[in-house]
This record gives structure tokens, sequence and C-alpha cells, in this order.
């Protein structure tokens, strides 16, 4: 199957080096992992994330649907807000996590509520045709429609960030607070500026019209960074990523398993909520852990307890630019799930000394 | 991108070079397999005294990104290891072919070079 492009491909093309990403093809690394790392925990860099899907859902019951689809509480949203949260099936499997937005007001049609979610690289496809399914299985009267090759998407992440997007995007922007999103102009080009992002970092993320990629990219002038540091950034404060941290097929794991609990609100009605009703102390629990040898833990590599009986699997690690220590996620059982508690991971058919530490690492 | 690619080596196709002195093998991996894998940050090296064999792996070298198995171009014993590599794994990605060499091997045997890639061949493998 033929990879999807973003927008800025082909500027691109001579920058940075490409992978495959959730069916798309998207920048890896331009310059290092460790400069563009470095450039985001200490002053800015701009990703291109226009990977990721854009949803829009609007009408007299968006409302009802978006909550009835989402874990977390959607009455809670005001025109502009936005939250984190999980899309589970029946039996309270995450199928992915995302964040929802309630659009601006300029955005509301004339009856009912406007909401745009973003899933994960590769999930638009399914999560419209969920969103349809269940519209028309309840007869919700609203509109479901995936944006997701309107929308290119930057991510302007850190502690400079809020100065550069100002300067681009208007003072408007730096009073827009951690999740929410405004509306704002980038030469002349309306676009959707939240303070959301995946790095940890004070940050936003610029959604705008594909044909204005280019034009907004280069009013963002930073380091450039690929999905590799955005990776090392996300382990370092232990973020999930969708695929890997947790899968329907390959890693089927509730919210409260994969530590994001917060995002179930058990008090409103939804797609696996009785299900996670009775989950909510889970036998396995999503931890951190250092490597105390010398070593990198990589995804599927084993973990062991102290004395080399495998109990659970490293589901992302690498080696932390920012400690210079090796660090990885994992699922472990609860009763070693203590930071602290000793216990090993075997890289290349050796077990090396690790123990469980707190989240996020820094 | 054109990667340095010195005419005094010999190549594996698996990107490592081997430099000839005097019967002894000095043995590295090459500015294409270090810019290929980005910044490095873990080798795992054999031992002063093993023996290795033409083609089989040695060791490892681990990137942020991904782990690559080391081949070695030439058999031999090894004679020296690059110890500053466990401290300053850095070195491959800065000077691959000088301070981020990884062993040397003695005894090794000239005829095991005609396998090897000549810079030519191994400018034409990488283009």
């Amino acid at each position: 199957m033929a990879l999807r492009k973003p927008p800025l491909r082909d500027l691109l093309a001579d920058r940075a080096k490409f992978t495959e990403f959730g069916g798309w093809e998207m920048p890896v690394e331009f310059d290092s992992i460790r400069t563009e790392h470095e450039a985001v925990r200490g002053s800015v860099g701009i990703f291109d994330v226009s990977h990721m899907g854009e949803i829009e859902v609007w009408g007299p019951d968006a409302a009802e649907l978006m909550q009835r689809l989402t874990t977390n509480d959607v009455s809670r949203l005001s025109p502009g807000d936005g939250q984190y949260s999980a899309v589970t099936d029946e039996s309270g499997v995450v199928l992915d996590d995302t964040v929802v937005y309630a659009l601006p007001e300029a955005h509301q049609p004339d009856a009912g509520d406007a909401y745009l979610f973003v899933p994960n690289a590769g999930h638009d496809e399914e999560m419209a045709a969920r969103w349809v399914d269940h519209r028309d299985r309840w007869d919700l009267d609203c509109t479901v429609e995936n944006r997701t090759e309107e929308y290119a998407m930057f991510a302007v992440q850190g502690p400079d960030s809020e100065d550069l997007v100002a300067n681009a995007a208007g003072e408007g922007v730096r009073d827009v607070s951690r999740f929410d999103v405004a509306e704002a102009t980038v030469e002349g080009i309306d676009v959707l500026a939240a303070r959301t992002g995946y790095t940890g970092e004070d940050g936003f993320e610029i959604l705008c019209p594909w044909d204005g990629a280019e034009t907004v990219w280069s009013a963002l002038p930073c380091q450039p960074c690929g999905l590799g540091a955005r990776d090392t950034l996300r382990i370092e404060k232990g973020f999930l990523l969708s695929g890997q941290d947790f899968d329907p097929e390959s890693n089927p794991r509730t919210p409260y398993e994969a530590g994001i609990g917060f995002v179930v609100a058990l008090d409103t009605d939804f797609v696996g909520r009785d299900a996670l009703a009775d989950a909510t102390d889970p036998d396995e629990r999503f931890v951190g852990l250092t490597l105390l040898d010398r070593g990198v833990p990589r995804s599927g590599y084993d973990i062991t307890d102290g004395e080399g009986t495998v109990i659970g699997t490293v589901t992302s690690g690498t080696m932390s630019p920012t400690l210079g220590e090796p660090i990885g996620l994992g699922y472990v059982p609860r009763e070693y799930a203590d930071p602290g508690t000793e216990i090993g991971v075997v890289v290349r058919e050796r077990k090396k000394d690790a123990r469980v530490t707190e989240t996020p690492f820094l | 991108m054109s990667f340095e690619i010195p005419d005094d080596l010999y190549y594996l196709e698996t990107h490592e070079w081997a430099r000839i002195e005097d019967g002894t093998a000095r043995i590295g991996i090459t500015d294409f397999a270090q810019d290929e894998l980005g910044d490095v940050v873990f080798v795992e090296l054999p031992d002063e005294g093993d023996e290795l064999e033409q083609e089989a792996q040695f060791g490892v070298i681990e990137s942020i990104k991904a782990v690559s198995d080391l081949y070695a171009p030439l058999s031999g014993t090894v004679s020296a290891v690059n110890e500053d590599l466990f401290d300053a794994p850095e070195l491959v990605n800065e000077d691959p072919f000088g301070d981020g060499w990884m062993l040397e091997l003695e005894g090794v045997d000239e005829d095991e070079l005609d396998a090897l890639l000549t810079p030519e061949e191994y400018e034409e493998q990488i283009a």
C-alpha cells in the first residue's frame, strides 16, 4: 500500500530522513535526535505531526456522541477547551488515546456543538467509521467528517515556544491555557492554536489547511525535529505511544492498566464503562524502569524479577538524552510496581539489573 | 549527502572497515554507517584474546533509535579494544575512522582481503 504523504514531504525531502509511521511517510530525524531533543528541552523545536488524525463532529447531538464514545467527561468542555481522553471497546480495552477539543465559538454551527478530536496516525479511518456507525445505531443527529488530509499539524514545543508562536500568530496565543484551543492567524492563514503537545514541555499544536502548511511552517523558524526526538521526549515523560505501549490486537490494555485511569469518567455513559467500573485495580501496571547495567532497554525485551523469572515486557525504551541513563516503560504485576523495586531486563539473552522508577523520569 | 571513504581501507558490505598495518588490522564502522545509525549510545565489544572469524558477528552497536550487529571484516585474534568507546560512544559519530575505531586483530590472513570491497566498490554500494 502506498504511504500517505504529509504536505511538506517534498519541501523537507533534502533536510530530513524519513520513515514509515502509521501508514505515513514522516520525517524521523533532521540533524540528530540528541540535537533536536536538547532544543526542545532547552529552547524550542518544531515537529511536523500531520500524520495525526483530525475528525470533526458537529450538530445537535454532537456532544452526546462524543460523550458516549470517549471515556472522559465531554460535558465539562466549553468552546475553546480540550481534554485528553481514550476510546475503549465494550470490554474496556483502549482502541486509541486522543485529545478532544470543543471548537471555539466561530466554528460552532447554528444548532448544537462542534468538536474536533485527534486520533493517532493510521487510526483516523477506523475512528471515523466507528463514530458514523454508532451515530446511526443510536439514531443521533450530527455530522462526522474525517479531515485528516485537510489539516496539517505542527507541534511547536519547548520553553521558548510561547514567544515563537506569539510572534507568528499574535499575542493572543499567550492567553491560551494548557489544553485549550483558540483561533489565530499566521501570515493571513487561519489556524487553530492548541496549547498541547507530547513532549512534556510547554508548547502549541498548530492546525492549518494543507495548502497553507509551507507558509505556516516557515513562519515558525526554529530547530526542526523528527519523530525520533518525539519518541525520546515522550518516553522521558512516561507518555504512552499508541500501537506500541498499548494495542487492541497485540497488547490490549485498559486505561487503568496503561496508567491513564485519570481520563475515565465512570459517572458518564460510554462504551466500555461497565467493564471499566470493575477494573479500576488491575493486576498489571504500566511502570517506568531504569537499567543499572550498561545497555539499552528496547520494546519487546523481557522484564524479570530480581532472580530472573520473566514477569513482563518492555514496551518502549531508549537512552535518555537528558539523563544519560537507559530508561524504559512496560508492564509488570502490581506487586512489582512500586518505585525502587529491583527487577531485570533481558538484553540479548543476558539479564541486566534494573529498577522500577517513578514516571515522569524528569 | 557525501560520505568520507578513505582510499587506504578495505570494506565489508555491512559497513565495517579494516586498515592493515604490519599484519595487524584495525577495525571500525564507516562514516555512512554512523550517519545511518544516528547518535551512538552504546557499544558492546569482544575481549582481548577472543578469536574472530571473517564475517562473524563480534559485537553490537546501539544508537538512540536502533540496535545493529557488528561483523568482522577479517579473521584474527583480538589484540586491542578501544575502551574509550565505553565511556564516550559518541566518538563513533565524531571520528569513525580515527578515535572511533573499535578493535585490533593480530594474525590476520591477508588472503582474506580478496573477499572485501575496495573503496570504489563500497562507494558504489552506498550510492
